[in-house]
């Protein structure tokens, strides 16, 4: 390639494009120049020494990460001078620095504890008293331990940066400097924790692990965050079958080293106190505890039952379930069940999109493309609350590489404060903003549209062909809700469309449909809660529930099966951006088994379990590539952990849309619907307490 | 109207001195336009509407004027790095934060003479083409910031500051600005982002402020003293100015005398003057015919010099520097043999790190190590391998720290370890040492900065 600049680091000799600072350079040979003030994607500090070189003709020392490479330098790391400047460093570090690694949380995944051990003495010289400050409380998930900090200022550039919240800063100066939170004495914040996760030592802890355990007394469990639709990798750290963390591990997700307060501390749902952990049964007009045998046997004979007097089913599935789950379960109602009476809550018009966009399969955007895009348009959303990955994405792509961000909505977002143009809408006015905004999308090289709920119907299509008339390269993101909802669609939770978007023929009852319909038999609501503001008018039907917790529908069902939450179970989730993830089991719940099992154990009861194929998420998910389109992405990236994306139809899909059923719920960071009711950490902090 | 400002001195200056900068400094009122303009002021200015740009940034060049706040760095180059033909607003920042301890030059030119500081900026804005200056002057130097803003509305008044000024459409505006205390704010980076309303923090350099300096756009940033010299050599021109000092220095430098002397003071003297007679002729010798001990050429920030080291020895830049030390910001510290040299040490170090700005690691950790030591040595509880520790400390400071605040903290300690070893022994087990006399600087009783563990 030309115009690389050549230079030596430790006598090999590199090449590398101009501007690149040493210090990756050398990382990028396999050289460590070893730092705790760097960090990748964030400004540069210069602040803590440790990065140190040697560089020819240059009196003084250099800061391999401040030095940007240059034709013919020579640079050295590995000379007398260097090993006594990071020692030297490390002794000033260490001179208050509490030594309490013992009973540290970041002993054993500690930099400062690595550096000394690689770079450092091996005895201090340090006789005087330390400097030290009481430990602080910031939030229920923040604590700030001062004497242990470095002051490297990698939490207050990820807050203000990474995040675009800003929530962090310095007070004081010299040794009684403080890195302090916004509000004084507490945060006020996304409470993200991403400050705890970047932090090199121990100065920041996480409330909800601290003095929990040792680091390397947990197995790490990387798999998907059941919450919102972007899907982020989180690790789950488990001992003894609980979880005690969740973080950010090994960074290798589409997230990066992203993660909001709910991939990070939400998952404590799984232990809540209610969790359902044996099936019920109504006896007398009370749900009592049963065995699964006698729930198991209670369902299949009333569904055999109902099914042989041509009976109404009703089929209610889920967007958190996995793409096996409910592949098997739109199989079951069609083919085991006789019903396209099949539903599930239905957040954006993805329908819409794909036809509008018919054969053009590229035009769906990654979270990746969002980092890379020259320009993205927001339109109808609050991604920083919302959809918190892609609006870190985007924050990213305009730092990194000045991309230009539009905004259309109708009130302020966070997106605003970097955006080139801002523009406010009135409701249901948000393309005739956009058109407004032509002058200078036209002159954009490629775009991407995100777009919420209130873009649907015919409404995407005109968005479709505005994007089209700019004559450039432009990708969509339709805004969905939950971690699967995006799965759902896909796999034909739908009345009208089969997996794949092929049309069923006969559409069924949709969930409004099938709750005012005075006939229905059956309702089978897996991982949902129709009847939460709503009721079923049919009052003798026979409801059967799958879920975790009690709901409002559980409680008014016949049986409830207690179903395995995402964090207990293998398959496959699509994120908002049609990427398929694998989760991985972490932890089992005691007398929870997962919903595919519940599902296939029906099929079996019923002796029906020959026509619906094993049910075990391997060989679902062998059946899904092998037969819903777009899906037959390469299996050792989703094996490994790594995402695909699909693209689910080439062509026209040949159903109506039903915009009419798109409603976001809008969650915000502190509000996951059903299950961010059961998790304490949402309600512990300010900000969710302040929710309505 | 002004008040009376009572003249400096009642003495006339001494003989050796030479009289430019500080000509006014002895007339009544001298801070006022009017004594101003009746002796000479804004005549440079209006000498330099005539001259382009570049023939204003040649003279200085030709000057060989070196930059007065203590690095010493060719002001006619550093005007020259300012791009003029940037897009971008241009600034002129002057550095009155005038912190050095030994230092208190800007001071007296501030408060006898501001008008002189507005022609050197005019003059340089010219020459950048620049429309805004501002002054950023310590806040502890906050009596002065009345007086310029005085001075800068009599400017604004007469003509010589604003819209159009006299009628040859350039514009400039000056605005005085407060810093808040902090020493790490005479920094250049650090002083722009104080001036932004940021913390004082020292920013990654390059880029240079010439470059990208005051709300990102090119700046010429100089001290105080460097912008009043500028009328001068537009009036004499660079070649004369220069002629006033020596090879690569040119000009006079208000030179401030303070420790052990009998007519400590501030005195404008060439460049190249001799430290013998600065001593002992100008500062009117030592009192009590004391022998001199040690001697700090320019600020607290520079390697301490014997007495032995001091003769033949000159008052410019290359002659300190082949000492091994730097002529800095013109704060002569002179102290005698009465002085306690374990105490100077810690007093400077108590200094640096009460003003550290805990940027960076070595800084902010070292500058405190030390200072808890050299208390226990003062205290007489120092042993004795830790003398040459003070040494290797100060050494894994030295060079390694974000900004020059390290190296400043780390010089003086390092050369008074080394060349005055033995009064660190002496102090070893000594307990109940006998309270010296007093030396130059208060040591005893400041208590520790708040906060400060011990």
């Amino acid at each position: 390639m030309a115009n690389l600049v050549k230079f030596t680091i430790d006598g090999r000799e590199l090449e590398a494009a101009p501007g690149t600072l040493v210090i990756d350079a050398a990382k990028r040979a396999g050289i460590e120049i070893p730092a705790f003030c760097y960090y990748e994607g964030l400004s540069l500090q210069g602040a803590c020494r440790m990065c140190m070189v040697e560089v020819e003709r240059m009196p003084k020392l250099q800061t391999a990460c401040t030095l940007p490479v240059a034709e013919g330098m020579v640079v050295r790391t590995d000379t007398p001078q260097v090993a006594q400047a990071r020692k030297g460093t490390l002794e000033f570090l260490l001179t208050n620095h509490p030594l309490d690694c013992p009973v540290c949380d970041k002993g054993g995944e500690c930099e400062l504890q690595d550096m000394v051990f690689r770079y450092g003495a091996g005895e201090s010289r340090f006789t005087e008293i330390k400097h030290h400050v009481d430990e602080k409380q910031w939030s229920p998930v923040v604590y700030f331990d001062a004497p242990r900090c470095i002051l490297c200022y990698r939490c207050v550039r990820v807050c203000d940066e990474g995040m675009g919240v800003g929530a962090l800063g310095v007070v004081n100066r010299g040794v009684v400097a403080e890195i302090a939170p916004n509000h004084g004495d507490h945060l006020e914040c996304d409470e993200c924790g991403m400050c705890i996760d970047i932090c090199p030592v121990g100065a920041l802890t996480s409330g909800a692990y601290r003095y929990k355990t040792r680091p390397w007394e947990m197995e790490h469990v990387g798999t998907i965050c059941t919450h919102c639709s972007n899907g982020c990798r989180t690790t789950l750290g488990v001992r003894n079958n609980q979880i005690i963390r969740g973080n950010n591990r090994d960074s290798s997700g589409i997230n990066g080293e992203f993660l909001c307060i709910k991939g990070r501390y939400a998952f404590d749902f799984y232990d809540h106190p209610d969790r359902l952990q044996a099936p019920l049964m109504k006896v007398n007009g009370k749900l009592e505890p049963v065995s699964w045998s006698q729930a198991l046997a209670a369902v299949a004979r009333k569904f055999s039952d109902v099914k042989a007097r041509g009976g109404n089913f009703g089929v209610i599935g889920s967007n958190r379930t996995t793409n096996e789950e409910n592949f098997y379960l739109q199989k079951f109602a069609r083919q085991v069940l006789g019903t396209n009476n099949l539903d599930h809550r239905r957040s954006g018009d993805i329908v819409s999109l794909l036809d509008a966009l018919h054969g053009q399969q590229t035009a769906l955007a990654t979270t990746a493309d969002l980092y890379q895009a020259k320009a993205v348009v927001v339109i109808s959303a609050d991604l920083a609350l919302e959809h918190p990955l892609l609006s870190w994405q985007i924050r990213a792509n305009w730092r990194h590489h000045a991309a230009h961000v539009y905004v259309v909505t109708t009130e302020p977002v966070r997106e605003d404060k970097y955006s080139v143009n801002a523009a406010r809408c009135a409701p249901g006015q948000e393309l005739e903003t956009l058109q407004a905004l032509r002058p200078q999308l036209v002159d954009e090289p490629e775009l991407i549209f995100v777009f919420g709920d209130t873009i649907k119907g015919e409404k995407v299509r005109k968005l479709v062909e505005f994007g089209a008339s700019l004559g450039k390269p432009v990708k969509y993101v339709c805004l969905v809700d939950y971690a699967n909802s995006r799965g759902a669609m896909d796999m034909g939770l739908t009345p009208e469309l089969l997996p794949g978007y092929r049309a069923s023929g006969m559409p069924g009852l949709t969930i409004a449909e099938m709750l005012a319909a005075e006939d229905l038999d059956v309702l089978w609501v897996v991982g949902a809660n129709p009847l939460a503001g709503a009721s079923l008018a049919a009052r003798g039907a026979f409801v059967v529930v799958q879920d975790l917790f009690l709901t409002e529908t559980a409680q008014a069902a016949d049986v409830v099966f207690p179903a395995c939450s995402a964090y207990e179970k293998n398959g496959t989730v699509t994120n908002v951006t049609g990427e398929v993830q694998r989760l991985k089991r972490a932890v089992q719940a005691m007398g929870t088994k997962p919903d595919l099992e519940i599902i296939g154990l029906l099929a079996r009861e019923m002796g029906e379990a020959a026509q619906l194929g094993p049910w075990s998420a391997d060989k679902v998910f062998a059946e899904i590539r092998a037969t819903v389109p777009g899906y037959n992405v390469p299996l050792p990236v989703i094996l490994t952990g790594g995402a695909a994306q699909t693209s689910p139809v080439n062509g026209r899909v040949e159903a109506p849309a039903r915009p009419e059923l798109i409603r976001s719920a809008r969650n915000g960071l502190f509000s996951s619907g059903t299950l961010g009711r059961y998790s304490n950490v949402l309600h512990s902090v300010l900000e969710g307490r302040r929710q309505p | 109207m002004f008040a009376s400002h009572p003249p400096l001195f009642s003495n006339p200056p001494h003989p050796r001195e030479v009289i430019m900068l500080s000509k006014r400094f002895r007339l009544p009122n001298s801070a006022s336009i009017d004594t101003f303009l009746a002796h000479g002021g804004y005549r440079s200015f209006r000498k330099a509407l005539e001259m382009t740009a570049d023939e204003i940034i040649a003279e200085v060049k030709t000057s060989n004027l070196r930059g007065r706040g203590g690095a010493g760095f060719p002001t006619g180059l550093k005007m020259g790095f300012v791009p003029r033909n940037s897009p971008k607003p241009k600034y002129i920042v002057v550095n009155a934060d005038e912190s050095e301890p030994g230092t208190c030059k800007d001071r007296l030119l501030m408060e006898y003479d501001p008008h002189s500081l507005l022609e050197g900026m005019l003059i340089a804005a010219r020459a950048i083409d620049a429309k805004k200056g501002y002054i950023y002057i310590r806040g502890e130097y906050r009596y002065l910031i009345h007086i310029l803003d005085r001075a800068i509305e009599e400017a604004y008044r007469h003509g010589y500051l604003g819209r159009n000024i006299l009628g040859t459409g350039m514009d400039f505006d000056a605005y005085t600005h407060s810093g808040a205390g902090a020493y790490e704010c005479g920094e250049e980076s650090a002083l722009l982002e104080s001036l932004e309303g940021k913390r004082g923090v020292p920013r990654i350099k390059p880029p240079f402020p010439a470059q990208v300096g005051a709300f990102q756009c090119p700046t010429m940033l100089s001290n105080v003293e460097t912008f009043c010299s500028i009328p001068y050599i537009v009036e004499m021109g660079g070649k004369a100015y220069a002629d006033l000092g020596v090879e690569k220095a040119g000009g006079t430098k208000l030179t401030c005398l303070t420790g052990h002397l009998n007519k400590p003071g501030v005195y404008e003297l060439p460049l190249g003057f001799p430290v013998d007679q600065l001593i002992h002729d100008v500062g009117g010798g030592i009192p009590g015919g004391r022998k001199l001990k040690a001697f700090i050429p320019g600020g607290s920030s520079c390697p301490v010099l014997t007495a032995k080291e001091c003769e033949g020895l000159t008052m410019d830049y290359d002659a300190m520097a082949k000492r091994g030390t730097m002529l800095g910001s013109g704060g002569v510290v002179v102290m005698d043999e009465s002085t306690d040299m374990v105490k100077v040490a810690l007093r400077i170090m108590r200094f640096y790190q009460h003003e550290s700005c805990g940027w960076c690691i070595p800084c902010r950790e070292g500058t405190t190590w030390l200072r808890k030591m050299l208390q226990r040595f003062d205290e007489g509880l120092g042993r004795r391998h830790e003398i040459a520790m003070i040494g290797e400390l100060a050494k894994n400071m030295l060079g390694r720290t974000f900004c020059a605040l390290g190296d400043a903290a780390a010089l003086p300690t390092i050369s008074i370890v080394e060349k005055f070893y033995d009064e660190f022994e002496r102090k070893l087990n000594a307990v109940s040492a006998p309270v010296p006399a007093p030396g130059p600087f208060p040591v005893l009783n400041d208590p520790p900065p708040l906060g400060v563990g011990r």
